[in-house]
Parts: C-alpha cells; sequence; structure tokens
C-alpha cells in the first residue's frame, strides 16, 4: 500500500470513527426534518381570530368587509365613537376603523383612521385601503354617470407568451428554476468546503498539540500528509453527505405522509399556476418538464464534480495552512476571514446578480475569479454558458488550486514545526523563502 | 566504509538567522554519538535535517556511504524531543500505522510488534488507547514504534525524558542492546552522566558551530589537566606540604573516602606522576591516587562558557 493510501485511509477513519462526527451524521438530518416538520405544523395552526370593530357614519363601507379566517368585522356604527374608543382594550377589540361620513372622496380619502394598540400589519392595513378605495372609485364612476359594468368589461389582462427564436414555447419562472438547481450544487460546495475544510485544519492541530507530527514527517513528506489529509477528510464527508440524503430523504417521506403535510398545501405556488386554469397547468407543466430536460444536465454534472474537487482542495489546502500555522483554534480566527469572504460573496453575487443579469459583467467576472467561480460557475450554467468561458474558468482555478496548494504545503512544512507564538502575515510570508 | 554517517559543512539558514554554519559531524558505524550542545545551538536543526524533515541550503550528507535521499528514511529510527501520539487511536492500530509508513509490511510489523510488546510485557495495552495511558506508558509506545523496523541509524532527542528510574533503565539496556547487535546511535541530550556512562564518540555544536568532536577518550586526553587527586595519612602534615609545594601547585581535593585522610589535588606540571608518588610514599601512607579526568559535564561547560 503506497504511504498515500495509508495515510487518506488513516484519517478517514479516525474521521469515521469519531464519536461527534457519528452522533453528527446520525443526528442532523433528525434535526433537519424535524425542523421543517415543526415549522410547517406552525404554519396550518389557525391563529386567533381578531376582531375589528367598524365605525362607519355614512354607512356605505361596512358591507364591504367580508369576515376571513383571521378577521372578524363588527358593525358598531350604531355606538357612539368615543365609548367605542375606550372599550377597545376591555372589549379585546384588535381595532377600530372609523370612516367618518364626509361627502367629498377627496377628503375622505385622507380622514379615516384606523385606532389600535398593537402595530397592524402592511398587508392588513393595504386590505383596508384597497376595500374603501375600490368601492370609492365605483361611486365616484356611478358619480360621474359612467357604467360600471361597462368599464368592468373593458379592464383587460395581458399574459406574455415565451418563445424562443427556435420557435419552441417556453415557460415563465424558469430563471428562478434554474437559479433554484445551480444554488443547491454552489451551495452544496459552500457548505462542504466550510465543514470539512474546518475539519482538515482541526486535524492538522491535533496533529500539532499531540506532537506527534514531528514522529510522521521524519517517513512522509508533509505535503503528502497534507494531500492525505485533505482527501482522507473529504472522503469522509462525502460519505456522511450520502448518509444524510438517505435518512434525510426517508425521515421526509416518513414524517410528511405521517403528519399529513400535503407538499402541496405550501404556499409555493408558481405565478404561471396563479394565472392559468388547471387544464392550462397541465400544458404548462409538460413544458416545465420539457425545459428541465433540456437544461445542459450533463455539464452541469460534469461542471458540478471539477468545480467541486477544484473548490475544494483549493480551499482545504488554505485551511491546512492556517491549521499548521496556528497552535490552536482560537488563533485561527484572523486568518479564517479571507477564506469566509470570497464564499460567502460567490453565494451573494449567485443570488443577485446571476438571477436578474445571468451573462452580466458581474456575473460573468465572478464565475472566472478563482475564488468564487465554483459558486457563481454553477448557477450560471442552467442558463448556458459559452465553452470558452467555462474552459477559462476551469483553467483559472485549477491553476491557483496548484498555486495555492504549493504555498500552503510550503506554509505547512514550516508551521507544523513551529510551537508557541502566534505567527503574523509577515512571519507567513517569511516562511516561503526558508 | 567504516562511518554510517558523514555530514560534510552542512548549513542551514532561517531567513536571516544562521543555524547551521558548515558544520561537519563523522559518526562510525556501531557507535554510539553523543551530540551535545546548549539549547539553542542547532542540534534539533542538525538532527532534522538528517531526517530530511527540512533540507539544508548547502553540503552535504552521506548516509552508509550513499547520498541522503528519501529511501533512507527507513533506515533510519527517529525518537524527537518533541513527541506525542495520536490520542484517541489504538495502541496496535497506531504502532501497524507508523510501521507503515516506515515501509515494513502490515504482517512484519505485526510480528516485530509482537516481539516487542511481549519484551516490555504489554500486550494487555494493544487495544487501549494512547489517552488511557500515563505519559511514561506512551513513551514506552514511542520507543518501540522508533526501533520497529530495525534501521541502521537511531536518533534520540533526549530519551529518557519522561521516564521514571526503572523505566528509564529498561530503555538504556535496549539501546545497548541494539548497538551491541550493530545499530548506530546518535543521542542528543543534556544529561551528562548518560553520555559518561553511554556515548563513545562525542560531537559538540555551540552558537551554529562544531568545536568539538571525537572519540570520548581522546577528546578527555585533550583536556586533561594533569593532575592528580591524592588521599594521604600523614602525622607530619607541615612537612608534606613543604615538599610538595616546592615542585607542584597543590589545591584542596574533595572525593569521597572511608579514612581520615588528607585530601589534595596536585597539578603535576612537567613532573611525572613517579615523582609525586616518590614524595607521598616518602611523608606517609597513600590511600588514594587517581588522575582527575574531566568530566564531560566539565568539558561541556569549559567549551561554552569560553
Amino acid at each position: 500500500m503506497s504511504i498515500l493510501t495509508l495515510i487518506i485511509k488513516r484519517e478517514f477513519i479516525a474521521k469515521v470513527r469519531n464519536k461527534s462526527f457519528i452522533v453528527m451524521t446520525f443526528l442532523s438530518p433528525l434535526l433537519f426534518v424535524g425542523l421543517i416538520a415543526f415549522v410547517s405544523y406552525l404554519s396550518t395552526m389557525k391563529s386567533d381570530v381578531k376582531e375589528i370593530a367598524v365605525h362607519d357614519e355614512s354607512n356605505l363601507f361596512v358591507q364591504n368587509f367580508k369576515n376571513s379566517d383571521e378577521y372578524h368585522y363588527l358593525n358598531l356604527t350604531a355606538i357612539d365613537l368615543k365609548t367605542l374608543k375606550d372599550s377597545i382594550v376591555s372589549e379585546r377589540y384588535e381595532g377600530l376603523l372609523y370612516i367618518p361620513k364626509i361627502d367629498d372622496s377627496k377628503t375622505l380619502s385622507t380622514k379615516i383612521q384606523y385606532i389600535s394598540n398593537d402595530s397592524p400589519s402592511m398587508s392588513f392595513i393595504e386590505d383596508l385601503e384597497d376595500i374603501i378605495a375600490q368601492k370609492l372609485t365605483t361611486s365616484n364612476f356611478q358619480k360621474a354617470g359612467l357604467d360600471t359594468t361597462a368599464i368592468k368589461n373593458a379592464e383587460a389582462k395581458v399574459s406574455i407568451n415565451l418563445t424562443k427564436s427556435s420557435g419552441e414555447e417556453t415557460v415563465k419562472g424558469l430563471n428562478e428554476i434554474k437559479v433554484g438547481i445551480g444554488a443547491a450544487f454552489g451551495y452544496l460546495i459552500m457548505m462542504f468546503i466550510i465543514i470539512y475544510g474546518n475539519m482538515v485544519m482541526r486535524s492538522v492541530i491535533e496533529e500539532k498539540t499531540n506532537r506527534i507530527i514531528e514522529i510522521i514527517i521524519s517517513s512522509v513528506k508533509p505535503f503528502q500528509l497534507m494531500m492525505g489529509k485533505i482527501i482522507g477528510t473529504s472522503l469522509a464527508g462525502v460519505l456522511q453527505f450520502a448518509i444524510w440524503a438517505i435518512i434525510g430523504g426517508v425521515l421526509f417521506f416518513v414524517v410528511s405522509s405521517l403528519l399529513g403535510i400535503e407538499m402541496n398545501s405550501t404556499p409555493t405556488v408558481s405565478p404561471e399556476m396563479m394565472a392559468g386554469t388547471k387544464a392550462d397547468f397541465a400544458v404548462k407543466a409538460q413544458l416545465y418538464i420539457n425545459e428541465l430536460l433540456n437544461l445542459p444536465i450533463a455539464t452541469l454534472f460534469i461542471s458540478f464534480i471539477i468545480y467541486f474537487i477544484g473548490g475544494y482542495f483549493l480551499y482545504s489546502s488554505i485551511y491546512a495552512a492556517i491549521g499548521a500555522a496556528v497552535d490552536n483554534e482560537t488563533d485561527s480566527q484572523q486568518f479564517l476571514l479571507p477564506i469566509i469572504l470570497p464564499l460567502m460573496l460567490g453565494v451573494y453575487v449567485g443570488f443577485f446578480s446571476v438571477l436578474s443579469e445571468p451573462h452580466g459583467t458581474v456575473a460573468t467576472v465572478f464565475s472566472m475569479i478563482p475564488l468564487t467561480s465554483p459558486i457563481v460557475m454553477l448557477m450560471r450554467i442552467p442558463f448556458g454558458v459559452p465553452w470558452w468561458q467555462l474552459l477559462i474558468s476551469v483553467l483559472l482555478l485549477f491553476g491557483t488550486f496548484f498555486f495555492v496548494v504549493w504555498f500552503a504545503s510550503k506554509i505547512y512544512r514550516v508551521g507544523i514545526l513551529m510551537y508557541g507564538k502566534k505567527p503574523t502575515w509577515k512571519e507567513l510570508y517569511r516562511w516561503l523563502k526558508y | 566504509m567504516s562511518n554510517i554517517l558523514e555530514v560534510k559543512k552542512v548549513v542551514k539558514q532561517y531567513g536571516d538567522y544562521t543555524a547551521l554554519n558548515e558544520v561537519s559531524i563523522t559518526v562510525p558505524k556501531g557507535s554510539i554519538y553523543g551530540l551535545l550542545g546548549p539549547n539553542g545551538a542547532g542540534k534539533t536543526s542538525l538532527i532534522r535535517i538528517i531526517n530530511q524533515i527540512t533540507l539544508p541550503d548547502g553540503g552535504e550528507i552521506l548516509l552508509d556511504g550513499e547520498k541522503l535521499s528519501p529511501k533512507h528514511v527507513q533506515s533510519i529510527g527517529y525518537l524527537p524531543e518533541e513527541r506525542g501520539l495520536y490520542k484517541s487511536m489504538k495502541v496496535g492500530e497506531q504502532c501497524l500505522y507508523l510501521a507503515q509508513m516506515k515501509g515494513l509490511s502490515k504482517s512484519e510489523a505485526k510480528k516485530q510488534l509482537d516481539y516487542w510488546f511481549e519484551k516490555f510485557e504489554i500486550q494487555s495495552w494493544w487495544n487501549k488507547k494512547i489517552e488511557e495511558l500515563s505519559k511514561g506508558m506512551a513513551q514506552k509506545i514511542q520507543f518501540v514504534v522508533t526501533v520497529l523496523h530495525r534501521p541502521k541509524l537511531l536518533i534520540l532527542d533526549e530519551p529518557f525524558s519522561g521516564f521514571d528510574p526503572v523505566n528509564a533503565n529498561l530503555i538504556k539496556d535496549e539501546i545497548i542492546e541494539l548497538n551491541r547487535q550493530g545499530t548506530s546511535v546518535i543521542f542528543s541530550t543534556h544529561r551528562m552522566e548518560s553520555v559518561e556512562e553511554m556515548c563513545d564518540y562525542i560531537g559538540l555544536i555551540h552558537k551554529s558551530n562544531k568545536l568539538i568532536e571525537g572519540k570520548l577518550n581522546d577528546v578527555k586526553r585533550e583536556y586533561r589537566t594533569n593532575s592528580f587527586q591524592v588521599g594521604i595519612l600523614t602525622s607530619n602534615v607541615e612537612g608534606l606540604m613543604y615538599d610538595l609545594t616546592q615542585k607542584f601547585t597543590v589545591g584542596q581535593a574533595d572525593f569521597k573516602s572511608l579514612n581520615e585522610d588528607l585530601k589534595l589535588e596536585i597539578q603535576l606540571g612537567n613532573a611525572t606522576s613517579n615523582e609525586l608518588l616518590h614524595i607521598l610514599t616518602q611523608r606517609g601512607q597513600v590511600t588514594h591516587f587517581v588522575e582527575k579526568i574531566p568530566s564531560v559535564n566539565d568539558i561541556f561547560i569549559q567549551t561554552v562558557s569560553k
């Protein structure tokens, strides 16, 4: 067995046997699914009905307020306004809507009051405003002698159909789905880097504090040790992720069928579904499926693997170098910022700029820069990226990867034998020349 | 080749600091070589270069006549001063792992381990984790791991630190036994009495330079002061002192003796020991007559404080 496989095997076994690793492997999906189940359970719970007192002096509007699951409207125009105001607390009204009797609609529209000791939600107030405005508009039409039914019939609704130049019909909301798929892959890479990069760092620090490091590197090259560590840890990580996916999937299926949470009841309705009728939806669904099948799945998958390997190795060798440079985990904080920053940047650029403009300058540039490209490029790929951009991005990534691994191994081989001092950036630079 | 290790004019620099300045040492085959020097002299730097942990900036190293190369890690056993083991790994697995890293096959490693575990009567530790063992026990394991692959050259940096006297003695006997079987040993320590006891060659490094090297007896001969420690029973002390001071420099001496004798340290100068003995026998009964041999400790302090 070669030395490298020996190291990989030991690192893998050491990680997998670790108690906290085992606990996290089996507990995380439970927690995750539990959390989702809890949240969806909460959202299905009915909140208390809130009673709104309405004092409508003109008696024109009060019929327009229809009771809903959440709000009940009580017509209390008969009761004196002052008494009503005083009784908000004692009668436990959520609030009091006061509409004065003013004939001029312009004046009226600014004189309506909502009196409440709680701060009402924006959407509730907007609903109230809509109802009153609609009533006022209708009455304004009538005053002007216009036929309201004719106006209603004259109102037009437009829904633009999206078509590609090839004549194929496509659907709306696809950008979101495309970003979603890319983002899922990108996010996976980021999580993987943060969790297992940290693990690599801790394992380097452990060898330093155990003082076994000098025994080991009298037999193997520091570079071999570092690579063995990174590969062994990532294999353990892949295993953990796979277990999470399986347990999570099974648990989600079991829990959702047990609690009867229907996936449809969640409010993730696409704009298409609201626009079209049921029959329409069947056609559209077919379009969605076609679109998804048309996504460059092979490219996406291969790129995911390439960017995953490139990105993970790039970052985890930096983690390893940091681990070698410090004596304990608390000292590592000052060096971790340059790692976290580009990762966060990648995710934000991905969500904000790729979604609005997948082939814009910002998205293109960040999908080239090696530290952000594993995340940003994966989000762009579903939109179709020219092959030369992919090539440049991958070449840059792997070029940087080799440079950083060389750089990290330099710091690593000096750092692992340094004890008792907290290194500065300047010192790290000096180590490169040793 | 009669030398297991030849270090020729090795230079090592850390930035502006020179850790080794053209240091050359020669370790004869089958010897126990004491590598001495105060803290920070460059011993660890030199040892790390021999172990190929760091590379020298200049100079050449020959192991058993061949230029030092990566395959030689299998011929060297190294017990560093800063040593430890994986805390949460089981003893047996850990030993197998470290032995395989030195190029042993798994079955060969197992065979060797059985031999050593039986020898040290520690078979019951096999499935224990290192964190369950005491420091001394862990040190024993480290020693076993160091010698497991039967290296030609054993490099031990402060091997006795952390051992109680019984175990230190056990390890010492093992080192001597291995040496008798042909293993050459480089031995770096601050415990001069063990150098005195075990080493036949020494080398002293101070402030990045090698100052002394050679057979222990040759070095001592070079540092001899030509003085004798004398114990004598006499009734006429003044007469004796008069005779002695005519020819020699005389001082007080301190050594253990069962007699109520006069203890003197006498510098011979140009005279011979027989002349001194002649005077002494005329004046009283000689109970003690020994040449004062410089201890390694004396040589060390004398050289370093120069």
